[in-house]
């Protein structure tokens, strides 16, 4: 008995520091021969002048010592700070990118004039987002300094008028009034397709057959359809339909994909018709439909861009399409980002909603 | 009068030459074949069986839940009205995922029109009954399987039917947890005296709780034989030792274990 919990203090002293020491020595080893074969394979490369041929093997080669490296590191980091090493390497990472691509368009490396360094696209940026564009009457956010003294002046008219000169509202405003358009039908009618099979038959074909249709190929036909073809509906219709169709199909799927036990207890316990949806059904298919809402948020944005991008005189598509015809590389990239960032806005407010509608997920 | 002499007299659950027949693509698969049973008010009745015998379809049909191809299902209803003739605990808990416990307790009654705070106020009792009641707002995936168990259980109870049908309800779990959950049905059912129809596929199951052991055979199902369980109420846990308990066990297996081998053979 007490030998016995001898060996098990003196296995747990040992644990602390001896055992561990050789194996984080070999570590730190291996993390600087890989950082040295990293930088010594490029500047030998830069130094034969070579580099620029080899460019792509180079980076190659260099991101895999790189993982090889950062695995290394994340060995030795200790399980309470594994949480900012993790967010170190999936911020960090992108930031290196940067700092690359800026190195590489100062040092001429690559084109600045197609390949802006991104601290100048930052600049234009910052410059789209303060300054009112008097050619076309536009501004990027609608001047939001301006609104409280529009306010006070003219209510909520001189506020409106203001937002209505902001690219991004046009175009936030067109992606989620055609998202509401195209969503609710859409789950309807997949909850529809879902349950009756003489439906689904019917519409299963044709929807899919719309599905793989680019959607800005039957935007022609759309704007043919409105009196104002060259107005808002046109392009809030073709987003709404891409939705639609998305929304059917996948709502279709996740009703089908409702465990019949649930179907079997609902019908059981007194559930049906309005009851059945609202208890059984849509909750059920509930995490499906959100997969397939955001799946659908990404294609009313690349929707309404490239329709924006055709046929519009407000919005970010049209605004970066604008700033590539008139050859500023600078603020087309800067419209870009911009379009990247209200992706990651409308995603997080999905993730926002869906918490709230369904609480019963971890 | 004569509706009282009628509920005295006729089975709770009458069951009359019940047959199924799936349509397959190489002609038609019988499910169940000629079965009768009654089940008089009160009574605990196990239905035993190899897999495949059509144990589980005959429950879903007694609980309107597959359609019948011949013969006829009753069950009596009792005298007060709107209380549901049947419901069902099945063996996969389905408990809805997207419900609080206090709410899927009370989901039956919610769908019966029952007002708020009376639905949940019994839905509590249930669950306080069982000693779930601090568990009240949790979402199922925060609980082990015998507590959703539980929970189904009691969302049946809670519906107060005129009979409960239970498919396997036990079925999905771990030896320690069937026992202690077996001993709470127990409990339950001498304080309730419900009509149960209750599918298993153990023996110690059935004849621990059962009045009567129906044996089916093995694909097409049919009555196979009955055995009256004459062990004395309230039943305990330890009975399964008693050498009573024994012997029934061994009846049933003997003919059980021909029924299986022979359903092995026919089907490799």
């Amino acid at each position: 008995m007490t030998v016995v919990s001898a060996d098990n203090a003196a296995a747990a002293g040992s644990a602390g520091a001896m055992p561990r020491s050789p194996i984080a020595r070999g570590e730190r080893r291996a993390i600087l021969l890989l950082a040295g074969a990293m930088v010594a394979l490029n500047l030998a490369l830069a130094a034969a002048g070579l580099w620029g041929d080899f460019a792509w093997p180079a980076i190659g080669l260099s991101f895999v010592l790189l993982v090889l490296l950062c695995e290394r590191i994340g060995r030795l980091v200790p399980v309470k700070h594994k949480g900012a090493y993790e967010r170190t390497l999936a911020l960090g990472f992108p930031l290196v990118v940067l700092v690359l691509w800026e190195l590489a368009a100062d040092s001429g490396f690559i084109n600045p004039n197609w390949f802006p360094p991104p601290s100048k696209i930052g600049v234009a940026l910052w410059d789209l987002s303060t300054r009112y564009d008097r050619f076309s009457g536009t501004t990027l956010l609608g001047r939001p300094w301006l609104m409280p003294e529009a306010f006070s002046q003219d209510g909520w008219a001189g506020v409106w008028k203001l937002a209505a000169e902001s690219h991004v509202l046009a175009t936030v405003g067109r992606v989620l009034f055609g998202f509401m358009l195209g969503a609710i039908p859409g789950v309807l009618v997949g909850v529809v397709m879902g349950l009756n099979q003489t439906v689904r038959l019917m519409l299963d074909t044709t929807l899919s057959a719309i599905y793989v249709l680019p959607k800005i190929a039957i935007f022609p036909i759309v704007m043919l359809m409105f009196a104002d073809p060259f107005g808002e509906a046109p392009k809030i219709l073709v987003v709404g339909l891409s939705v639609f169709i998305l929304m059917a199909i996948n709502t279709m799927a996740a009703v089908r994909g409702i465990d019949n036990v649930y179907l079997m207890a609902g019908k059981n316990y007194g559930a049906k018709g309005w009851s059945m949806l609202r208890h059984v059904i849509l909750p059920g298919a509930m995490p499906v439909i959100f997969s397939g809402l955001r799946i659908a948020l990404g294609t009313a944005m690349i929707v309404i861009i490239s329709v924006e991008f055709v046929r519009a005189k407000q919005g970010v598509g049209y605004m970066t399409f604008y700033y590539w015809e008139v050859l500023n590389p600078e603020k087309m990239y800067a419209g870009l980002v911009v379009v990247m960032v209200l992706g990651v806005l409308l995603t997080y407010a999905l993730q926002w909603l869906q918490r709230r509608l369904m609480p019963w997920q971890k | 009068m004569s509706v009282s002499m009628q509920a005295a007299t006729a089975p709770k659950i009458g069951a009359r030459h019940v047959s199924k027949h799936y349509p397959t693509a190489d002609g038609t698969m019988v499910a169940l074949e000629d079965f009768s049973l009654e089940v008089a008010d009160g009574e605990f009745v196990c239905i035993v069986g190899p897999s495949g015998c059509g144990k589980s379809t005959f429950l879903r049909m007694v609980a309107g839940l597959e359609s019948i191809s011949l013969g006829s299902i009753d069950i009596q209803p009792g005298r007060e009205p709107g209380r549901p003739l049947n419901s069902v605990v099945f063996q996969e808990y389905a408990i809805f995922p997207w419900k609080t416990l206090i709410e899927n307790v009370a989901f039956g009654l919610q769908m019966r029109g029952v007002g708020r705070k009376e639905r949940l106020d019994r839905a509590r009792y249930w669950l306080d009954r069982v000693g779930l009641g601090k568990f009240a707002d949790y979402y199922p995936h925060q609980i082990s399987g015998g507590m959703k168990q539980r929970v189904s259980i009691i969302r049946a109870l809670a519906n107060d039917p005129e009979v409960l049908l239970m498919d396997e309800p036990l079925g999905a779990l771990d030896a320690q947890t069937r026992v202690v959950i077996q001993e709470e049905l127990l409990r339950i059912w001498e304080e309730t005296r419900k009509t149960v129809l209750y599918i298993t596929h153990s023996l110690d199951e059935a004849v621990l709780l059962g009045d009567r052991v129906i044996l089916m055979s093995a694909q097409p199902g049919r009555h196979l034989a009955t055995f009256r369980i004459e062990l004395p109420r309230p039943r305990t846990i330890a009975m399964t030792n008693s050498p009573r308990f024994a012997e029934y066990r061994a009846q049933i297996w003997e003919k059980l274990s021909a029924e299986v081998t022979r359903a092995m053979e026919a089907r490799p």
